[in-house]
């Protein structure tokens, strides 16, 4: 071998193995760049919802199901955990429809990563990575706002946070695919985010148990990652009762969204930037 | 040993044959010009040479890997100034540098020290802050090529680098370049400027629908394909083609456009005295020196720039 393959082959051992961090570092750039927004929106959200529902609705859901509240805890405890799993899911639908767009076509983004040593699955799982720390990050700030008016117990209810972010990617890897899929914007992300980020956050068990939809609709809600995450969230904070098999149906189906979700998605990126 | 071989390379897109048999190499340290119309399939040569698209069959070999299997190490040693820029507009000119540097795995604090010198290169170091979408379109392409540079890489790929560059900003790039070879870069372009063809191509190809129609070094293309001399004749739009029917026979060959006839000759004032004396008197008249320009249209029966 020569001295330039050498160099090659010896240059190229770092993209290899740490392309994908090297992407999730641009989008963390980009975010910086945007930090007062994020920020804000991190901590302000939370309080608005904590306020509307606390007081708001919760006291319409409270006098509705009589004392003991719903599923056996107050309302603001009920409601917790799904305001988590929801921040999660409403990230994930920010991050991977737009912006994913714009990567391919108007800020063509990941065509630069393309042309230096990244490999199309390392630009997915880079911002696979980024969103998961974003995710993560924004649960951690909602989980500590929540837990400061006692909604949520500090010790039992962090594990909500990584279960948020399982949502998020449970739900969010599907979308990824989707969203590298398309060329053309024709409003179709205006369609995802009303037609099926809006009822999801709302009919998926989050606000009010899933078994007061009518029986008809409910099959809706276990197809979504947002019903399972936010129930798997209630039995770790505060003790839900769920049968065992049912928790680990939570789980694996959020684990196989995710998965079945990735691997669609890595080779739509490859085939979309190795065309 | 060869830093690009090329040989029977074909890219379909469906029907399309973008590149259609293209087979040449590329020596290291070298500089290699891709010279066609619009659509002849140079940027897609130049995408599957820079290991992002992958071949539709044929041999490749670049920095003696295949791309296949080691896309990731050719990238890793090359510098892409593609045809459109791809910068980040989210980003400020210099986070821009830095971002790309880190894709190679470079140190942040070497990646800081390069972007700086690149800023001055570029002629930009006032602008480190600005966001890209406030740079002129040729700002932007200086800082996409500078870009290019932030990996010290081996081999440049410019397609088409200096599109959009003012005369100024053009030379400078051609001195860089020039700087470049000379410490042993290889080059790859395409241009649809046949004086940055001839200035920086040591050897390059004309293709036209995905096909190689010559090789060469500019001199000896135009010594094969043209006569030393030409001589360009204007009648007005209107008489071109008429008086062109009135001209055979008066040098080795006669090139119709529609706002001149050019007339290929060994000697073009004796071609000029031959044409008035068949009693046509042209608007005006101009003896020059064969360029790549009549090479290309030779070959493939348009101007070069269109
Ligand atoms: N992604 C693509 N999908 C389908 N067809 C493509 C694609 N990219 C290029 N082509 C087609 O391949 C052919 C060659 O295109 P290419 O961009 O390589 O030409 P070019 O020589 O670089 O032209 P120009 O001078 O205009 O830049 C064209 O017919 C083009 O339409
Ligand atoms: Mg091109």
């Amino acid at each position: 071998m020569s001295s330039v393959t050498d160099e090659a082959m010896r240059a190229g051992q770092a993209p290899r193995r740490f392309g994908a961090l090297y992407v999730a570092e641009h989008h963390v750039r980009i975010w910086r760049s945007y930090l007062g927004v994020n920020v804000v929106s991190a901590i302000g959200t939370p309080l608005l919802y904590l306020l509307a529902f606390g007081i708001g609705l919760g006291v319409l859901v409270g006098a509705g199901t009589g004392p003991g509240g719903v599923d056996g805890v107050d309302y603001f405890v009920f409601v917790a955990p799904a305001l988590i799993a929801t921040a999660a899911v409403t990230i994930a639908s920010d991050e991977f429809t737009y912006p994913v767009m714009m990567g391919f076509k108007w800020n063509p983004i990941y065509l630069g990563m393309h042309a230096a040593p990244i490999s199309p699955r390392q630009v997915a799982g880079g911002i696979v990575l980024f969103v998961s720390l974003r995710a993560f990050a924004t649960c951690l700030v909602y989980f500590l706002v929540v837990a400061a008016f006692g909604a949520i117990p500090l010790a039992t209810g962090v594990l909500t946070v990584p279960i948020a972010t399982l949502t998020a990617l449970a739900f969010g890897a599907p979308l990824l695919a989707y969203s590298a899929a398309q060329r053309e914007d024709k409003g179709q992300f205006a369609v995802v985010q009303r037609v099926l980020v809006l009822p999801l956050t709302l009919f998926s068990g989050t606000l009010f148990p899933l078994e007061q939809l009518p029986v008809v609709l409910q099959p809706l809600g276990w197809l979504s990652p947002l019903w399972h995450g936010s129930e798997l969230g209630r039995v770790v904070a505060y003790g839900a009762d769920r049968p065992a098999w049912l928790v680990l149906v939570h789980l694996l189906t959020l684990v196989v969204f995710a998965l079945v979700g990735w691997l669609i998605a890595v080779r739509i990126v490859t085939r979309r930037l190795e065309s | 040993m060869t830093i690009i071989s090329a040989t029977g390379l074909v890219k379909r897109y469906g029907e399309v044959a973008a590149v259609d048999g293209v087979s040449f190499e590329v020596a290291p340290g070298e500089s290699f010009g891709l010279l066609g119309p619009n659509g002849a399939g140079k940027s897609t040569t130049m995408r599957m040479i820079g290991a992002v698209s992958t071949r539709t069959s044929g041999e490749l070999r670049v920095l003696g890997l295949d791309p296949d299997q080691h896309g990731p190490e050719i990238r890793s040693r090359l510098g892409v100034v593609p045809q459109q820029d791809n910068l980040d507009t989210e980003l400020r000119v210099r986070e821009n540098l830095i971002t790309y540097g880190r894709y190679f795995g470079l140190p942040r604090r070497l990646v800081a020290s390069r972007a700086d010198e690149l800023l001055e290169f570029a002629q930009l170091a006032d602008r480190a802050s600005a966001k890209v979408d406030e740079l002129s379109g040729g700002m932007k392409r200086r800082l996409t090529i500078a870009r290019a540079l932030i990996n010290d890489p081996r081999m440049l790929l410019l397609d088409e680098p200096t599109t959009g560059l003012d005369p100024q900003a053009r030379h400078i790039l051609w001195d860089r370049l020039f700087r470049l070879k000379e410490q042993g870069t290889t080059l790859l372009l395409t241009t649809h400027y046949m004086d940055e063809a001839e200035q920086l191509c040591d050897r390059l190809v004309v293709v036209d629908h995905g096909r190689i129609m010559a090789e060469g070094t500019p001199a000896s293309l135009i010594r094969e394909y043209s006569t030393r001399e030409v001589l360009e004749v204007r009648f007005g739009s209107e008489h071109n083609a008429v008086a062109a029917g009135r001209l055979a026979g008066i040098g080795d060959r006669l090139e119709v456009l529609p706002d001149r006839v050019l007339v290929y000759a060994s000697d073009g004032e004796a071609a000029l005295v031959e044409v008035t004396a068949r009693g046509l008197q042209p608007l005006t008249s101009l003896v020059r020196r064969s360029s790549l320009e009549d090479v290309f249209l030779r070959l493939t029966g348009r101007s070069l720039i269109e």
